[in-house]
């Protein structure tokens, strides 16, 4: 089990209020645990220093890998395994080979990507994760401190910057 | 960083919301008790599918010889009701992935239940092809897997094959589609609830939290799968149109067939989700979700993709005449004079003539006409698909072996039962999942809801004058 981990954090009433915060935090030099929001807030990636996912890399890779496995497959089938005739083509016909070629991309593709993300993000079928408030997922814009250790002098400065960027509250909580 | 949003264009929310009145508003309905309506839809549609998988039954049991196909008339209603059902398939994954692709924003308040409109409409489907083979317990031999008897694997170089992957492919890749676009918005429904229901919703929203990183990965998946999902729908029916352009028979052996089935498909499709999405947002009281202007939007797909059908009617009869072959010039002169005038009449006058009303403007953002013609286009449609497969049987080769052919009950109420399935599954749907993407449409409100309109065109007009970008946009 991991360890309680005692986190102090803000709510924000508005996206750009969100923004206007991380940007002062950045500026204050202050270590943001975890933002989280309703919905996807755009430009707060660049200020939190998230590098681009790279779950397309790994589509591309399974929907190569979809591309291979068709196509040898079916080559494997009608050349080695047991060549029929159809229409008096070759056993070798490429081009009726590509629909299913396709198919199995996409498909290798999709799937592959969506079991990586719920993978690398810890999330799943039966998967509770602590939530610090329940109306993060309905409106507000929450800032989140990690702060085991935290001196009281460190705390209050924590403090003052959610009261000076306009959070309608703060509370802390341990999860 | 400034929305630019022309300020001609109209607001997609009204009614002022906020961000937890979207909540409220999209939510509430799965947390109330089902009102008479809906109880009375559920009764009918269970009620419907109970006969249909009556008829089911009765097919398997007795057999095929229950339904009027005969010798000559190999394909009628079942692939007719295949082929409509994967149509009516395309307009969800049409909506959420190319319209993502192209961002037009308006997708954002009718794309959960177009894909959820998807995802039944090609269960539907898929069952007529399973029944259509006759002896349903062996159709497992449709997948390529080591079997006892060679191995002997399956055909993959035939289109009902492609069918398979392509209509499996498609099921599976939709409904990922779908469910990822509802986890985050089951988290929102899991922490408005309590008890039991808590648990259920804890469980169908994966533990989400609303993480930045999560946010981030979670746009990137929804953009890379749309980017498959787009090629893929137009593949599908693509497939679905080689069953009968790879074949050898007048009428059908045509190259137009792959563009021509898909345009018929997003226009059958954007037809039944006006159908639904008229009703739904009537009973939910989304009116201020799926606006007017919603409608219209779709109404202008449903013209642009009509005319393109009718284009195609038009070029088959004209390459029919210019062919200089007398089969196909048969075959068109049959499926128009010939024993089946009625469904091409049906077909020519829902399809091709009666969308054109929609180049008028007023007509276009009429609910009423809207509702009607949504209707008209799925009945068109229906006839299109059983104009090419019945008419042309009807009249092969031989004169001796032809024939005509009516359904019989077992076949119209299989058919019945694919409604009441569809109709299950979608009531069902709009009682425990939130009918409009909650998450996606609070992420266009700053730049389309109407509050903000005047703020947006204002921005926009000092930009152009000054030539300077807006880096901060104030909030209210």
């Amino acid at each position: 089990m991991k360890e309680a981990k005692e986190v102090l954090y803000g709510l924000y009433d508005d996206e750009t209020v969100l923004l206007d915060a991380v940007r002062q935090a950045n500026a204050d030099h202050l270590d943001i645990e975890e933002v989280y929001s309703p919905f996807p807030v755009h430009g707060l990636d660049p200020l939190l220093g998230l590098s681009e996912s790279r779950l397309h890399i790994a589509g591309f890779v399974y929907g190569a890998l979809g591309t291979l496995t068709a196509f040898l497959f079916m080559t494997w089938v009608f050349t080695r395994d047991w060549p029929i005739i159809f229409g008096g083509k070759p056993y070798f016909s490429a081009p009726a080979f590509i629909p299913i070629t396709f198919e199995l991309t996409v498909l290798f593709a999709s799937i592959g990507m969506v079991v990586s993300f719920y993978t690398v993000c810890g999330l799943g079928p039966g998967v509770t994760n602590p939530t610090l408030d329940d109306r993060i997922t309905d409106d507000k814009f929450c800032i989140a401190f990690e702060t085991n250790g935290y001196s009281n002098e460190e705390i209050s400065k924590l403090q003052s910057f959610f009261s000076k960027t306009g959070a309608s509250e703060v509370s802390s909580k341990v999860i | 960083m400034s929305a630019v949003v022309s300020p001609i264009r109209e607001p997609l929310i009204t009614g002022s919301k906020t961000y937890h009145q979207i909540t409220e508003d999209i939510v509430s309905p799965t947390e109330r008790v089902p009102n008479a309506s809906w109880v009375a839809g559920f009764i009918l549609s269970i009620a419907t599918l109970s006969f249909g998988l009556f008829c089911i039954g009765y097919t398997i049991w007795v057999g095929i010889g229950t339904w009027d196909l005969n010798r000559t008339i190999g394909w009628g209603w079942d692939i007719t009701n295949f082929v409509w059902w994967i149509g009516i398939g395309h307009a969800g994954t049409l909506i959420s992935a190319i319209l993502l692709l192209f961002r037009q924003k308006w997708r954002t308040g009718v794309n959960r239940a177009a894909e959820a409109m998807t995802i039944f409409a090609v269960m539907c489907a898929g069952l007529f092809p399973l029944i259509h083979m006759g002896r349903i317990w062996l159709a497992f031999f449709i997948f390529p897997y080591p079997n006892t008897r060679g191995p002997l694997w399956v055909n993959f170089n035939s289109p009902l094959l492609w069918d398979v992957f392509a209509i499996s492919t498609y099921f599976t890749v939709s409904l990922l589609f779908w469910y990822t676009g509802l986890v985050p918005d089951f988290a929102t429904v899991r922490d408005r609830a309590k008890g039991l229901r808590k648990n259920i919703y804890n469980f169908l929203s994966f533990g989400w939290t609303g993480k930045a990183k999560h946010w981030q990965r979670w746009e990137s998946l929804s953009l890379i799968l749309a980017g498959l999902a787009t090629p893929l729908v137009l593949s599908v029916h693509t497939i679905v149109s080689f069953d009968f352009a790879t074949s050898v028979i007048p009428g059908w052996h045509t190259t137009i067939f792959p563009p021509y089935f898909v345009a018929g498909a997003i226009f059958s499709g954007f037809a039944m989700v006006l159908t639904l999405m008229i009703i739904t947002r009537k009973i939910l009281k989304l009116e201020d979700y799926i606006t007017v202007n919603h409608i219209e939007s779709m109404n202008k797909v449903i013209l642009l993709t009509g005319t393109i059908v009718g284009t195609a009617y038009l070029t088959e009869l004209f390459i029919a005449w210019y062919s200089g072959y007398i089969y196909e010039q048969f075959a068109f002169y049959n499926r128009a004079l010939g024993v089946y005038w009625w469904s091409y009449f049906g077909m020519m006058a829902c399809n091709v003539l009666s969308p054109q009303i929609f180049w008028i403007k007023k007509y276009r953002r009429s609910i009423f006409i809207t509702f009607f013609m949504s209707i008209f286009v799925n009945i068109g449609m229906w006839f299109e698909r059983f104009v090419i497969i019945a008419t042309t049987l009807a009249r092969d080769y031989l004169p001796s072996s032809w024939s005509y052919y009516v359904p019989t009950w077992v076949e119209i109420g299989i058919y019945l039962g694919t409604f009441g399935l569809f109709m299950t599954l979608y009531l069902i749907f709009v009682r425990v999942a939130p009918v409009v993407a909650i998450a996606e449409v609070k992420s266009i409100l700053k730049t389309s809801g109407d509050q903000y309109a005047q703020e947006n065109a204002r921005s926009n007009y000092d930009k152009m004058l000054n030539e300077k970008p807006h880096h901060e946009e104030h909030a209210h």
